[in-house]
């Protein structure tokens, strides 16, 4: 993973890569999934997101929309590294990427193939491209840790 | 005292003979008009020289107009409608001419110019001033897809407040409206059509004078938006026969946050003033009567942007001197040989081939798909050029134009064919990957 990080070729391939065939891309029908709609509010970027969690696993993770080549990277991205992730692992990559973008330290090895994005931070115009998705996915899975402690408290 | 305001006077007259002399002797040398733009003057962006051609967002701005705003400041601060002191007297003057040379320059009456924040202060003005007071239920307010958000939300919203309609009437193939449309759609229920005059995405002219003539036939008003013609031809608000019509300072070279609702006379007194406070009143007490001074003073409340309407006087004094045909038949030529250039590029689509004015809205594309607008736009500002993408604030007209957004490319009296050289240039091997590397 430590290639990535000095490797412009290998980035350009990880993001031309996500950007024309994005993973995960197709929403389910499943009412038990739970959806986001996220879009930017400066440009064109928009994006339906939804997370599949049976109890502490996120089994699925899928998105649809029309966006860049960075807010549509970065969401494939995403999805790859957080499907069959615990909650607790997933919040622990979000939080290294937002560091990554940030231009703080944070951990190669969760984040894998989004190091290609290690640099969008000093594009301060493009870091709500690189950061949109996955402020959903926050969203998602804190409207998710509400409900649980509802339901416990019911 | 008396020494100190002879100079003060002096300064005005000094200041405004100045102005007259940079334009005297302008016939239209490209390079020579660049000299009066500080911004123009070495600047860079990203590293690279500078090539601005975002002029349907905002112009850059001359000389003159900067030091007609430093001169408020400097020579002549003080409040307007306050004079009884000879400085506030010079203010009230200077304010006053530039109501006259904006009166001129639309060919109207002095009293007929009021001075807003902008296009879109001066719609909403029109919206809720007049329509309030002149809609009811079920009557029909006519606008376009192709109209901006400021001509389209207001209306939005002065129809739910009113429970009138809003209706589209249909463009045509080259993204026109026309008279022959605006009729088809017109019936007795129809009290405000408010179209541009030009369309900032597909820069065309639309025939304004046909068209007023078939809505006043239904006793409609018609408001026109001239955000994006006022820069760039010559408007004459009686040979148009509107009813109101605004555009903004800033897009014309002058300052930001001032604009002009111009209104017939009638129509205006008839228009409820959007805000109140001092400066617009003559009397009210602790009964509730309130009285309102004439137009267009009513409008004008609170202390307005003084420095910009007189940075505006000295924009129009600037775009007058160097002359709106000069200045249209230049941009006609330069956008001639851009759209010449770009459509020989096989990797770029022109959404707009047959615009009147200097607009071009494209895409690029990489092995026959459409680069995504704000990808192409990152990529052009690491060579210098200034490009928007998106829907540029006109996000009803997608469906017409059948993409989410585009590239647009606006040029003004300013911008040079070497400029339009390096946008091909660039643009020529624009690929994807170019676009992900400058990211990365």
């Amino acid at each position: 993973m430590h290639t990535i990080k000095d490797n412009p070729i290998l980035k350009r391939e990880i993001m031309m890569d996500h950007y024309e065939s994005p993973r995960n891309f197709q929403l389910s029908n499943d009412s038990f999934y739970r959806q986001i709609h996220v879009y930017s509010q400066s440009c064109q970027d928009d994006i339906h997101l939804q997370i599949l969690i049976n109890k502490d696993i996120i089994e699925d993770v899928r998105f649809e929309g029309k966006a860049c080549v960075i807010a549509t990277a970065a969401t494939s991205i995403m999805t790859e590294l957080i499907k069959g992730c615990s909650i607790k692992q997933a919040n622990e990559i979000i939080e290294n990427y937002f560091a990554m973008i940030n231009q703080k330290e944070y951990d190669e090895n969760l984040l894998k193939e989004a190091v290609a994005l290690e640099t969008i931070g000093k594009q301060t115009n493009r870091i709500s491209c690189a950061t949109l998705s996955w402020n959903g996915l926050k969203e998602l899975l804190n409207e998710n840790e509400k409900n649980q402690s509802e339901s416990n408290k019911n | 005292m008396c020494s100190l305001l002879t100079t003060q006077i002096d300064c005005v007259i000094i200041f405004k003979k100045k102005i007259l002399k940079e334009g005297e002797s302008m016939m239209f040398n490209v390079d020579k008009i660049r000299q009066d733009f500080p911004m123009l003057q070495g600047k860079t962006n990203e590293g690279k020289p500078l090539i601005y051609l975002d002029n349907g967002a905002t112009t850059l701005k001359p000389n003159s107009v900067i030091e007609a705003v430093n001169n408020y400041y400097q020579n002549i601060s003080s409040n307007i409608n306050r004079g009884d002191y000879k400085l506030a007297y010079l203010v009230d003057q200077a304010y006053e001419s530039a109501r006259e040379t904006v009166a001129n320059f639309i060919n109207c009456q002095n009293k007929e110019v009021v001075f807003t924040y902008g296009t879109t202060h001066a719609l909403n003005q029109i919206a809720y001033g007049y329509g309030l007071n002149n809609l009811k239920k079920d009557d029909e307010i006519l606008i376009t897809i192709a109209e901006h958000a400021s001509n389209t939300l207001p209306w939005y919203r002065l129809a739910a407040f009113t429970k009138a309609k809003v209706k589209f009437i249909p463009l045509d193939k080259k993204g026109r409206i026309t008279a022959k449309n605006v009729k088809k759609m017109l019936n007795e229920k129809v009290k405000i059509v408010s179209i541009t005059h030009v369309s900032n995405v597909l820069g065309c002219i639309n025939n304004i004078k046909e068209i007023s003539k078939v809505v006043h036939n239904f006793n409609a008003i018609l408001v026109v938006d001239a955000a994006q013609s006022a820069p760039h031809i010559k408007i004459d608000v009686k040979a148009l026969d509107c009813d109101f019509l605004v555009f903004s300072g800033h897009k014309m070279c002058g300052p930001t946050a001032v604009g002009v609702m111009y209104g017939k006379y009638h129509l205006l007194e008839n228009t409820q003033p959007l805000m109140l406070g001092g400066g617009m009143n003559t009397r009210f007490d602790t009964n509730f009567n309130v009285s309102l001074k004439d137009v267009p003073y009513k409008f004008e409340a609170g202390t307005t942007n003084i420095e910009a309407v007189l940075g505006l006087e000295a924009a129009i004094n600037y775009l007058q001197k160097i002359g709106l045909d000069r200045i249209a038949s230049y941009e006609k030529q330069l956008k001639d040989y851009a759209i010449n250039r770009l459509k020989k590029l096989d990797n770029v689509i022109i959404y707009n081939p047959e615009a009147d004015i200097g607009i071009i809205s494209f895409n690029v594309l990489d092995k026959g798909k459409i680069i995504f607008g704000q990808d192409v736009a990152s990529y052009l500002s690491k060579h210098g050029l200034c490009l928007r993408s998106g829907n540029h604030c006109a996000k009803n007209l997608w469906q017409y134009l059948n993409t989410d957004s585009t590239v647009r490319c606006a040029l003004y009296f300013y911008n040079t064919k070497e400029e339009v050289d390096k946008l091909i240039e660039v643009l020529e091997t624009t690929t994807l990957e170019k676009c992900i590397d400058v990211i990365l």
